[in-house]
C-alpha cells in the first residue's frame, strides 16, 4: 500500500486549494517540516513566517480572522496546542474566530526527537475549548479532504497531522463529512474505535480477531469534536464492547470522548489503547509503537478483554 | 488646537470618566485606575482620529482599536457609549449576569469592540494581524493597540513588536499607557520593563513620548504616527493612574476596586 505522511498532505492541500479559496498561512519557523513551505512557494504574498514565537502567531491569526480573512496557523502540535494553548483559548476560541490550526508532528510517532516533541496531550487540551472542531485524519486522502472541510467550516478548527508515513487506504471516491465517523468494517462482537495513525493498525487488529472467529467492527473517528455520538451509541448497543485506539494519551483524547458518550447513553465496557500516563522517548516509529503499546497485537488483546467484560 | 476643540475634548473625556465611575460603581468591581488613565487618549482617538461607524460597527473600512490592556474595559465601554454604539445607561449593566458588557472586552456581543481581550499580551498581537491584513489587501484603515506598562512585562508584547517591525506595519500605532502602577505596586519595582523608548526603538518602532493627558501633544503624536509610512509607531504616554478623581490618582489600591457610595458621589462631583 502506498504511504504518505499526513503533514505532506497538509502542505499539498494548502497549495492546491490556494486558488479556489482566499486564505492566509502562518508558520513559526517550521514551514519546511509542517510543509506549509509548499504553499509559501506558490503563494508567497499570502504566507507569513512569524518566527519562533508561537503565542504571538496564534493571536496574530486571531487578528487576521477578525479582519475578515480565513487563516491557517502552523507549528508542531506541542508548540501549537501546548505552548500556545491560552492564546488559542482566549484569542481564537472565545471569540470563535475563523482560524485553522495546522498542527503537525503530533503524537509518539514524532520518533527520534523524543519526549519534548512528542505531543500526546493536544487532543485533550483542544477538546476543552468550547466550539473547537478537532480533525485527526488517518491518511493522505482523508487529510486532504479535512483541509478543505476546515476551510468550509466557519469557526476554529484544530487539524492534527503526523510526521511519519501512513498507508493510504481510502480511495479517490472517499467522501469526508465533518462530524461523521466512518464504518470501515462491520462486526458484531466488539467495536474498535480508532483515529488518525491508529486506524490502519485497528484494521489489522480486526483481521487478527476475524481469524479467531471474532467479528470486530472498525470505526474511523476523524472528527474528535464534535464526535459522532449516534455512530458510537449504535456500536455500543450492537456490539456491547468498545476498544479505542489513538496515538495520544489515554487521558482526555478519543478514549475519554468515547467513554463520555457511551457511559451516558449505553454503558458498555470501553477499554483504551493509547499512550499511558507517561512521557515518550527517542526511538524509531516501530520501536516506539511497540514500547508504548500501540500495535495491532495490543488492540487485539484489549478487544478480547473488552469482550470478556461484557455482561 | 483651537480653544473650542480643546474644550469639547475635555468635556468628552469627563463624560468618559463619569461613565467609568458609573460602570465600576454599579458593578461593585472592576478597574477604575487604568481606565481613568487612558480616558483622554480614547476621547481623542474615537472623536477626532479614528474613522468609525456606530451605525455599522463592523464596517470593513473602519479604523480598529484593540484594548490590549483589556481590564480597562470600563474606559472602552464609556467611550463607545459616548460615540453612540450603545446607550450610556447600559454602562450600569457592566459585569452583570444578564448584561452584555463583560468584565473584559467581548467582540462577539458588544457593538464597537474590535477584539476580545483580557489576557495580557494577546491584544497587541491581534492588532498586528489586523494591520497585516490591511497592508496586504491595500486597505487604508489604521489599527490602534493600547498596551499597559505592566502588560509590557509579558514576553508576547515583544514577540508582537518584533512582528510589527518585521512586516513594517506602518498602519499600526501602539499606545503604551505609562501610568507607573500595576497590581502589586510601582511597575519599576515589581519587574522593571524600562526603558520603553530605547527598547521600542531597538525593536524598530517610530517612538514618540508624550504627556497622555495633554490633548495638543496627543494630537501631534497621532498626526506624526500617520505621517510615518515605513514602520510602526509607538506612543509612550505618560499618564496618571486614576486621573481626574483626586483620591484615586497614583494610588495602587485603585487598580481593581470599586468605589463605595460616598466615594462614587465624590468622584462624580469632581468630574462635573
Amino acid at each position: 500500500m502506498e504511504k504518505k505522511a499526513t503533514r505532506e498532505s497538509y502542505g499539498a492541500a494548502l497549495a492546491a486549494l490556494g486558488e479556489k479559496y482566499d486564505f492566509y498561512v502562518l508558520d513559526a519557523d517550521l514551514a519546511a517540516a509542517t510543509k506549509t513551505s509548499v504553499f509559501a512557494k506558490k503563494y508567497p504574498e499570502r504566507f507569513f513566517n512569524c518566527g519562533i514565537a508561537e503565542g504571538n502567531m496564534m493571536s496574530v491569526a486571531a487578528g487576521i480572522a477578525a479582519a475578515g480573512k480565513t487563516v491557517f496557523a502552523s507549528s508542531f502540535a506541542m508548540f501549537a496546542a501546548g505552548r500556545a494553548f491560552e492564546q488559542i483559548r482566549n484569542s481564537i476560541g472565545y471569540p470563535h474566530l475563523n482560524v485553522k490550526i495546522g498542527a503537525t508532528h503530533a503524537g509518539i510517532t514524532v520518533g527520534e526527537d523524543g519526549a519534548t516533541h512528542q505531543c500526546n496531550e493536544d487532543i485533550a487540551l483542544m477538546r476543552t475549548i468550547p466550539g473547537m472542531v478537532i480533525l485527526n485524519p488517518a491518511d493522505d486522502v482523508e487529510a486532504t479532504a479535512a483541509v478543505e472541510a476546515a476551510i468550509k467550516h466557519t469557526g476554529p478548527v484544530y487539524l492534527r497531522f503526523g510526521r511519519c508515513a501512513a498507508p493510504i487506504f481510502n480511495g479517490a471516491d472517499y467522501k469526508f463529512e465533518l462530524g461523521k465517523g466512518v464504518t470501515l468494517k462491520d462486526g458484531a462482537d466488539v467495536t474498535v474505535v480508532a483515529t488518525g495513525f491508529m486506524v490502519h493498525i485497528a484494521m489489522e487488529a480486526a483481521e487478527m480477531l476475524e481469524k479467531e472467529g471474532i467479528s470486530a467492527r472498525v470505526l474511523n473517528i476523524h472528527t474528535i469534536k464534535p464526535i459522532d455520538d449516534a455512530l458510537l451509541i449504535k456500536a455500543a448497543k450492537e456490539t456491547g464492547a468498545l476498544v479505542t485506539a489513538e496515538e495520544h494519551s489515554v487521558i482526555g483524547g478519543l478514549g475519554s470522548a468515547v467513554a463520555e458518550v457511551v457511559s451516558a447513553a449505553c454503558p458498555v465496557p470501553v477499554l483504551r489503547v493509547g499512550v499511558e500516563d507517561t512521557y515518550g522517548r527517542s526511538g524509531t516509529v516501530p520501536a516506539l509503537l511497540e514500547a508504548y503499546g500501540l500495535t495491532k497485537e495490543h488492540i487485539y488483546q484489549k478487544a478480547k478483554e473488552a469482550i470478556s467484560l461484557k455482561k | 488646537m483651537d480653544k473650542e476643540t480643546l474644550s469639547t475634548l475635555e468635556g468628552t473625556a469627563k463624560r468618559i470618566r463619569r461613565g467609568i465611575i458609573e460602570g465600576v460603581y454599579h458593578a461593585k468591581s472592576g478597574h477604575p485606575g487604568g481606565s481613568l488613565s487612558i480616558a483622554d487618549i480614547l476621547a481623542y482617538l474615537y472623536t477626532k482620529e479614528m474613522h468609525i461607524n456606530p451605525q455599522n460597527p463592523k464596517d470593513d473600512t473602519r479604523d480598529r482599536l484593540v484594548l490590549s490592556k483589556g481590564h480597562t474595559a470600563p474606559a472602552l465601554y464609556a467611550t463607545l457609549a459616548e460615540c453612540g454604539f450603545f446607550s450610556p445607561e447600559e454602562l450600569k449593566t457592566l459585569r452583570k449576569i444578564d448584561g452584555r458588557l463583560q468584565g473584559h472586552p467581548d467582540m462577539k456581543n458588544i457593538p464597537g469592540v474590535d477584539m476580545t481581550t483580557g489576557s495580557l499580551g494577546l491584544g497587541i498581537s491581534a492588532a498586528c494581524g489586523m494591520a497585516l491584513v490591511g497592508k496586504t489587501e491595500q486597505k487604508d484603515y489604521r489599527v490602534y493597540a493600547v498596551v499597559g506598562d505592566g502588560e509590557s512585562e509579558e514576553g508576547q508584547v515583544w514577540e508582537a513588536s518584533m512582528f510589527a517591525s518585521h512586516y513594517k506595519l506602518s498602519n499600526l500605532c501602539v499606545i503604551l499607557d505609562w501610568n507607573g502602577l500595576q497590581i502589586d505596586g510601582p511597575v519599576e519595582k515589581v519587574m522593571n520593563p524600562t526603558p520603553h523608548d530605547k527598547k521600542l526603538e531597538a525593536f524598530g518602532f517610530n517612538v514618540i513620548s508624550i504627556d497622555g493627558h495633554d490633548f495638543e501633544q496627543i494630537e501631534a503624536a497621532f498626526t506624526a504616527a500617520k505621517a510615518c509610512t515605513d514602520r510602526p509607531t509607538a506612543i509612550i504616554a505618560k499618564t496618571v493612574k486614576g486621573k481626574g478623581v483626586s483620591f484615586m490618582e497614583n494610588q495602587v489600591g485603585w487598580h481593581g476596586k470599586a468605589p463605595n457610595e460616598e466615594e462614587y458621589l465624590l468622584a462624580l462631583k469632581e468630574l462635573q
